[in-house]
């Protein structure tokens, strides 16, 4: 006997959460199944929507005039610049104070690790004090064991940059910190649980002893930005301690793999898919499905009747009425190749590529890869489309970095698209429910 | 007339850097130019096999036991090089059991110790060998790591004060008549410890006597001086596995083919290769068939190949040469053999020599004969030491193993790092700063980095021969910017930014010949975290237009707070 829920969600990233979240709010029963850890270990945590159109222009103070234009098949195309506005407004609802920067359509401008910036449309509220158009003057502080981040670099690559304020940065050591290779989540719980540490000015607790080490450094800056090492659980009140102990205002900058705004944003999802009832299981892969009955007659698209999942060895069958794919892209591996053919793993829908696998890639590496556009093409329903552009099945739809049709690196549109598509996916989902 | 220098070595490969280490020991005053970073020609693009012989054992065996030789010489000099695998021949049951009985005899004959296994044994050394493979000999076949060796050799040849030049390509030979005096150089372009003068800038460089040992190259700086030399430059593909699938050196025991050979090297093992003439060695074709080859033909010897990672692929061009008249069809019946090209003797034209032809397993002995040459020719009488003399790094690795403490590192850290460094590691590792791993993926410090940088400047991949940072799994995408970072503050913001992009696109440049299962996934996630996170590709730091920042959100720094809850 199959579990049975109304939606299945396969996927548990942010277009897999969202989905899910969307579909619970129609009071349908839900389910998320997911297999691997969600690509967001790797995100900064910011939610760009569209930081330069396909051409390349931008950066884009505002995304949404640009939206209009984009090519068909490209994910906002097949829903519409009115989902994009819903689905930042349903994860806003979501998000809470975590998250800022609905208070305008421009996008901000990010300083991230290595010194750049990035335009994006939501931000950390660890993020807020840093962002470049403020223009405050800003130190930056790096610590010797976190190689990740070069505070002084970093703050000359922002000059480099025209930013509109003067930035400094130094490198200290980090307080309580012993091993050179420390994981970033040592430094964030030992801010979050304030533990005592030795200094040289003898026995202290981290906050305190951190607020130290900077505060000779300060040279009349109004904001200090650190990688994004403070505090897990305890983000802000570690944020908090710091700003009052300092005087000043103080900021995260975005770092890469394992990024603790990302993980923050994983755990904010989660606690929304448990808080609104949906039932989660992980560390489940999908192994195989059923097809049942067609829809509109023999000739109409096939139903899915049921997916398998893997747990511990045994296969448990899943069965819903409605199935959202949300498994991303090649990074999440929700998109699969070999040396022959790239594929979806899962449901095995159609993914165009070209034959040669020499022609999957440009030699310029920023240049536009047509490898970073892989992935299904969908109606407008986000339904997956075979060859011949007819539906894979009647009941099942994509969204995320599974989806084809668009660059999210170049564009920097990775998380608007799976908050947009996984929101329409969501809510179609429940309400195809029979 | 007051000369520059008494010797000039063209090229920096490992004949270059050789010939330059044999002459500084013997007391000359030597300038070597390259005009990429050390090994950038063929020596960086070969698959690490350091020969015991036996590959040559049939067909020629001068080769063979020079090869022997060099071997043993080289494990003694260059011990922290070397990793001593041992190599086996293995032959399926297509192969030809009278090509099997050649190669023993011939090993035997040439004083290379070698063995014969049943197939049996030989999947006992190696588990992933097929099945069907019937028998193989054991012979000792070693992997070197040819980036280190060349460095080492510069390294020394810089401390019995030789001028190495980096990044400094030869424009023009001077010649005066019948007398070649020296070189024109170009100084480079772009990050790097590139030379004392300005990138762009020229210089000319005089000397007593000039060595040509630009391998594929040679002909085209013959040129420059009207001599003719006929070099056959012959591409090859390595392709490259994220894992060791075997720990011996594999090679197919029949005569001659593509895609006969695997070589463990550090965290990899390479498969090997192609042989193709072609016409230009800085200009030809990187072909699908040739990686499909390596991984389709190398799989009948280890089905698992099939089934693996690769990272990347790169190819390399062989500096064949033949004297004129022999007019060999095949490159591969071409002779692995070094020739001496006295343009005096050979063209009416003095001052200079051409080194051509050759291998990689000789060519300390390659230098010792050249260096003989060329003292010979200054009349200087001092004799070769480089076959006892260790190179740096390869000094008591007996006792270094035995009485060096971990440095703070973790174990499998600290124990590739010395592996690395060999005798430098209390040098490079001793350090109060703090030392965090800068490449996860080869176990490379801070501390490495930094002494790579001390050594080569601003040139990361410079840096990255040295260390092998950027070369494991990820191919930089995790760790090339944070190699950067270690450039600052000594280099400027600009220099970093463009050191990094160099590396990051010599990274991606061997990947897109691996672009499908786990590395075209990892391809997607680098180019995310560098495009998403870091907007690398579109960074306003290198827009020409400026960017309107008061058109952008400012959190309300402005104006009002931001709006929390409508």
């Amino acid at each position: 006997m199959a579990i049975e829920d109304d939606v299945l969600v396969v996927g548990g990233g942010l277009a897999g959460a969202t989905a899910a979240l969307a579909a619970v709010e129609r009071d349908v029963r839900v389910r998320l199944v997911s297999h691997k850890q969600s690509t967001l270990r790797h995100a900064s945590g910011l939610i760009d929507v569209l930081g330069y159109t396909p051409a390349g222009e931008g950066p884009l103070s505002d995304p949404f005039p640009a939206l209009a234009d984009l090519p068909e098949g490209h994910p906002y195309e097949r829903v519409g610049a009115e989902a994009v506005r819903d689905a930042l407004a349903f994860f806003d609802g979501i998000a809470g104070d975590a998250y800022a920067g609905a208070h305008t359509d421009a996008n901000a401008l990010v300083p991230t690790h290595g010194g750049t910036v990035k335009p994006t449309a939501r931000y950390p509220a660890a993020t807020a004090a840093g962002l470049a158009s403020d223009d405050r003057d800003a130190l930056l502080v790096g610590f010797g064991t976190l190689p990740d981040f070069e505070a002084p670099l970093a703050a000359a690559h922002l000059e480099g940059a025209g930013v509109p304020f003067a930035a400094r940065g130094v490198t200290v050591r980090f307080p309580g910190i012993e091993r050179d290779d420390a994981k970033v989540t040592r430094y964030a719980h030992l801010l979050d649980r304030d533990e005592r540490v030795e200094t040289a000015a003898g026995e202290s607790t981290a906050r305190t002893a951190l607020a130290e080490t900077v505060r000779p450094h300060l040279e009349g800056e109004s904001r200090v930005g650190f990688p994004a090492v403070l505090g897990d659980d305890r983000a802000d009140a570690v944020r908090a301690d710091l700003a009052d102990r300092l005087g000043v205002d103080v900021f995260e900058v975005p770092m890469g793999p394992p990024s603790l705004p990302g993980l923050r944003l994983e755990d904010l999802l989660f606690d929304a898919l448990s808080d609104a009832g949906v039932r989660v299981t992980t560390g489940v892969p999908v192994v195989d499905y059923e097809t049942g009955a067609h829809g509109a007659g023999s000739s109409g698209p096939a139903r899915i009747d049921r997916v398998t999942v893997d747990r511990n060895g045994s296969e448990v069958p899943h069965s819903a009425d409605q199935y959202v794919l949300a498994t991303g892209g090649l990074v999440g591996k929700g998109v699969e190749s070999d040396r022959e053919r790239v594929s979806e793993p899962v449901f095995d829908c159609h993914v165009p590529h070209p034959a040669d696998r020499y022609d999957w890639f440009v030699d310029d590496v920023f240049g536009d890869q047509p490898y970073a556009r892989f992935g299904l093409p969908v109606d407008r329903d986000l339904r997956p489309l075979d060859a011949d552009d007819a539906l894979e099945f009647a009941n099942l739809r994509a969204a995320g970095a599974v989806l084809g049709g668009h660059d999210f690196a170049a564009e920097k549109s990775g998380s608007g698209v799976s908050l947009a598509t996984g929101y329409v996916a969501g809510r179609r989902a429940a309400e195809g429910c029979r | 007339m007051v000369r520059d220098t008494e010797v000039l070595v063209l090229g920096g490969g490992s004949t270059g850097c050789g010939i330059a280490r044999d002459l500084a020991t013997r007391g000359l005053e030597v300038t070597l130019v390259e005009r990429g970073t050390l090994t950038d020609g063929t020596t960086g693009r070969m698959h690490g096999l350091l020969h015991s012989g036996g590959r040559y054992a049939v067909s020629d065996r001068a080769s063979a036991t020079e090869c022997i030789e060099e071997n043993e010489t080289l494990r003694e000099i260059a011990g922290h090089c070397v990793e001593e695998t041992g190599g086996l021949f293995v032959k399926r049951p297509e192969d030809s059991d009278d090509y099997f009985r050649a190669k023993l005899e011939g090993c035997r004959d040439c004083g290379i110790p070698a063995r014969v296994l049943s197939g049996r044994e030989a999947r006992e050394i190696e588990p992933y060998l097929a099945e069907d493979v019937e028998r193989a000999i054991e012979v000792p076949d070693g992997a070197v790591d040819p980036f280190r060796l060349c460095v080492a050799n510069a390294v020394d040849a810089e401390a019995h004060g030789a001028r190495i030049e980096t990044h400094a390509e030869v424009i023009d030979l001077l010649r005066e008549g019948d007398d070649v005096y020296g070189v024109e150089v170009r100084h480079g372009a772009g990050p790097g410890k590139r030379s004392d003068a300005a990138a762009g800038t020229t210089e000319e460089i005089t000397a007593e006597y000039v060595v040509n040992a630009t391998g594929a190259w040679a002909g085209q700086i013959g040129s420059m001086a009207d001599l003719e030399i006929e070099v056959r430059p012959s591409k090859g593909v390595m392709t490259i596995m994220n894992v060791r699938q075997v720990d011996t050196v594999i090679n197919r025991c029949r005569p001659k083919g593509d895609a006969d050979i695997v070589v463990p090297h550090e965290t990899t093992a390479i498969l090997g290769t192609t042989d193709e003439e072609v016409a230009d060695p800085d200009d030809y074709p990187e072909e699908r068939w040739e990686v499909e080859a390596m991984i389709d033909t190398l799989s009948e010897l280890v089905p698992i190949l099939a089934e693996s990672r690769t990272i990347r692929s790169f190819w390399g061009v062989r500096p064949l040469y033949e004297p004129p008249g022999t007019d060999t069809q095949d490159p591969t019946d071409i002779t692995r053999d070094f020739f001496l090209l006295d343009h005096a003797d050979r063209d009416g034209v003095a001052g200079i020599s051409s080194i051509v032809g050759g291998k990689f397993t000789t060519y300390r002995a390659m230098a010792e004969e050249i260096a003989d040459h060329v003292c010979a020719k200054l009349g200087v009488t001092a004799s070769c030491s480089t076959a006892d003399e260790p190179l740096p790094g390869s000094e008591n690795l007996e006792r270094l193993e035995a009485g060096m403490d971990d440095f703070g590192l973790r174990s499998p850290v600290a124990r590739r790092s010395k592996q690395r460094l060999g005798s430098r590691a209390s040098e490079v590792l001793e350090t109060d700063e703090p030392n965090p791993v800068i490449c996860q993926c080869e176990g490379v410090t801070r501390a490495e980095v930094r002494d790579a940088i001390e050594g080569s400047g601003a040139d990361l991949n410079a840096v990255r021969i040295r260390t092998r940072a950027s070369m494991g799994n990820c191919q930089g995408g995790f760790c090339c910017q944070n190699v950067a970072h270690e450039l600052h503050p000594q280099y400027d913001e600009a220099t970093v930014r463009a050191a990094l992009d160099e590396l990051f696109a010599e990274r991606w440049k061997g990947q897109r010949h691996a672009l499908w299962g786990e590395q075209l996934s990892q391809a997607m996630l680098n180019y995310a975290l560098h495009a998403t996170t870091m907007n690398r590709d579109r960074d306003p730091a290198d827009a020409t237009g400026d960017v309107d920042f008061a058109a952008f959100d400012d959190g309300g720094a402005r104006g009002a707070e931001p709006r929390r809850d409508d």
